[in-house]
């Protein structure tokens, strides 16, 4: 291996920034990463600030940030270059331009931005489980060596300095092996309320204390109905804080009546889930038999 | 000793590759794991562990390996002579708590050195040097909410009972040995939207050859409509007490289909045994979180491919009869038997895969509702060769056996 781990030096490393509250063992995965020069792979549940983890690094490190967003149709080929093929046809239809020059066809896409800028830059890959299956394997080589080969002009574009990458995945999919064997990985867990009070007070400083207790056992009631599909998360939840603020609501009036809803729970279904659960309406399925205690022998 | 690790994590089950582990020695060589065991174990945990799902394994290896070695190695031997006092313990007050702001780690680091350096006597109590009791950072029995342990036993759970805690048990998905080759054959069950709907998003190159040549080269670009998958597929799983045996299988064939991401849509319930008026969200089928077989044969369309999962061996009474359902507390107006033909009869691209191994189904306890079941539902092994065969059958329509 040619890479260089270089010293590490806790000082010069990443150590969060102020808009973003970060986990001592996820500060440490990010160091390391840094260190060994390999791709960070972020998992957790959505709105646990995978996103904002790149922005965040960029920040402290005082780098350029360059996101990759990812989508299912998204091939591997469009983050190394685009080889603009319909408008040199056209141009060569029409006459415009200097056809003979492919260079002027070939557009870099994000990664392959990411590797020719002189400054080192944090490059995120958001969500690349929304991808092909194949996708992070088509990759592999390019995020090993930070280099890439375009046949039509016979160039290799290196990386002139090694980006620092950064992955999230919402395990929507499973990642193949052989790339996850390249990965530093770090699974963000959901804070529990005392982490949730730390980064609620970097967006709200100046919460009323009444109010933020009241939201707070709400949501993490809210979070713990059975059969809710699509949890409300961190980021729901300050989107929440922000509403009640400005609707000036009570603290008294939150557990009760529930204001703004939509806020925290974005599906119908799970708005009926909730309501049938408050209003205890607990069907009978059983109209001969009524000992559920029984229920637990299960052969 | 730590080549003993690597094994200890590959027995737990955690898939360490050497690759990784270079990895992590070219780290310890950088210095990032400090020299606390904590720093070590997320160092490890990230470079070595590469899903959720491992991270309980992870917690059980690390402790069963490390849970004797709870100190840092190389500290002066009269040091370790101090500190082999026992003390009663130390009571904590919030006061105390709030007097100790959390050290950085490597300012932590350096203190001790500077202290192992000034000290040159035994020290019990107090709160500057290495010691036992006291609220020093360093030393053990003591309190100080981000010190480092040296020695003795964890009373306010640092270091490595983090790994003992085992908080991502939940996570685990077990076993994916296989899941590749169902993975692979799940691949087969793919039938492409015809060109009729859709937008034209693809460019047709030889449509365009073609257009443009008959333009006698005037560009005319000719759009076509992507090929998409379009199989829709319900996955119905027996969670039943008879099917733990087969656990280990059904968690592959789950994995594999759930990571199948070519389905246009994949939606999957339980059942506890055979299929009446209620099908489950999860395994456990807990009776508040349901949803009415009725109520799916209403909503899906019959282009769902179902596939049932179970092992179709339950008393003759809980298939044929009124109010043969093995739970005790629930009762079903219609046999079992009677909501598989609706199903059979509502998805005609269904098939059964049963993991008990085909020559058994003659004899064994089960026999005669495997039978009888299978005379509804083309019944397969579950095997990766059944698989295959179930998956041809779904392509196909077969024909529906109703007596």
């Amino acid at each position: 291996m040619s890479k260089k781990v270089r010293r590490y030096e806790a000082s010069t490393g990443y150590r969060g920034s102020e808009d973003y509250i970060v986990s001592d063992d996820l500060r440490n995965s990010v160091n390391i990463a840094i260190a060994l020069q390999k791709p960070l792979l972020i998992k957790g549940e959505p709105g646990t600030g995978k996103t904002m983890l790149a922005q965040s690094i960029a920040d402290s490190l005082d780098k350029e940030l360059i996101i990759w967003n990812i989508k299912s149709t998204t091939k591997a080929q469009e983050g190394l270059y685009v080889y603009d093929t319909v408008q040199r046809l056209y141009d060569s239809q029409f006459g415009e331009g200097d056809v003979a020059n492919i260079k002027k066809y070939i557009k870099l896409g994000k990664l392959g931005e990411a590797f020719i800028t002189s400054e080192p830059v944090v490059l995120l890959i958001d969500e690349i489980d929304k991808a092909d299956l194949e996708f992070p394997n088509d990759l592999l080589w390019e995020l090993d060596q930070m280099s890439f080969y375009i046949p039509e002009t016979k160039e290799t574009i290196g990386a002139v300095h090694r980006p620092i990458v950064v992955i999230t995945s919402n395990a929507e999919k499973e990642l193949p092996d052989a790339f996850l064997r390249r990965c530093i990985f770090h699974y963000i867990e959901f804070p529990d309320p005392e982490g949730m009070e730390r980064i609620i007070k970097v967006h709200h400083p100046n919460l009323e204390k009444r109010l933020l207790e009241q939201a707070m056992e709400t949501f993490y009631m809210l979070r713990n109905v059975p059969n809710i599909q699509k949890k409300p998360s961190t980021s729901e939840l300050i989107d929440w804080l922000q509403a009640l603020v400005v609707g000036g609501i009570s603290p008294n009036r939150i557990k009760q009546d529930l204001p703004f809803l939509g806020v925290l729970l974005k599906k119908n279904e799970d708005l009926d889930t909730l309501l049938n659960q408050l209003h205890g309406k607990t069907q009978s399925r059983s109209p001969n038999y009524a000992s559920s205690s029984l229920n637990r022998y299960r052969y | 000793m730590f080549t003993k690790f690597f094994y200890t994590l590959k027995n737990f089950g955690v898939p360490v590759s050497m690759n990784e582990w270079q990895a992590l020695l070219e780290a310890l060589e950088g210095g990032m794991a400090g020299s606390s065991l904590t720093g070590f174990y997320y160092l490890c945990r990230a470079v070595l562990v590469k899903t959720e799902a491992h991270y309980d394994r992870f917690d059980i290896a690390f402790a069963a390996f490390f849970g004797d070695i709870e100190t840092p190695e190389g500290l002066p031997d009269k040091i370790w002579e101090w500190l082999n006092k026992e003390l009663p313990e130390l009571e904590i007050t919030d006061e105390m708590r709030n007097n100790h702001q959390q050290l950085d780690l490597d300012e932590l680091k350096r203190m001790l050195e500077e202290r192992l350096a000034e000290q040159d006597e035994e020290h019990h109590g107090g709160n500057r040097w290495i010691g036992t009791g006291g609220t020093s950072p360093f030393g053990h029995s003591g309190y100080h909410p981000g010190g480092i342990r040296i020695g003795g036993q964890s009373r306010n759970l640092s270091a490595v009972k983090v790994a003992g805690m085992r908080r991502f048990q939940e996570f685990r998905t077990d076993e994916t040995l296989g899941v590749r080759q169902f993975q692979v054959a799940l691949r087969k069950l793919r039938q492409f939207t015809t060109r009729l709907e859709g937008a034209r998003t693809e460019l047709d190159l030889d449509g365009t050859v073609n257009k443009t040549c008959d333009n006698a080269g005037r560009l005319e670009l000719v759009w076509e409509r992507p090929r998409d998958n379009a199989i829709k597929v319900l996955l119905l799983m027996d969670a039943g007490g008879s099917m733990l045996t087969y656990s280990r299988l059904c968690n592959q064939l789950f994995t594999a289909v759930n990571r199948s991401n070519h389905f246009k849509d994949l939606q999957i319930f339980y059942f506890h045994n055979c299929i009446y008026d209620w099908l489950y969200h999860d395994p456990a089928c807990r009776q508040n979180d349901y949803t009415d077989t009725e109520y799916v044969l209403r909503t899906y369309s019959p282009d769902y491919r179902v596939i049932i999962v179970g092992d179709a061996s339950m008393a003759p009474y809980e298939l044929m009869r009124v109010g043969g359902i093995i739970d005790w507390d629930l009762h079903n107006d219609k046999p079992g038997i009677e909501w598989l033909r609706r199903i059979r009869q509502h998805f005609e691209y269904s098939a059964w895969l049963n993991p008990i191994p085909r020559n058994y189904w003659d004899w064994m306890d089960g026999a005669f509702t495997i039978r009888k079941i299978s005379e509804i539902f083309p019944m397969q092994p579950l095997t990766v060769d059944g698989l295959e065969k179930a998956i041809t059958a779904l392509r196909s329509k077969q024909a529906v056996a109703v007596n």
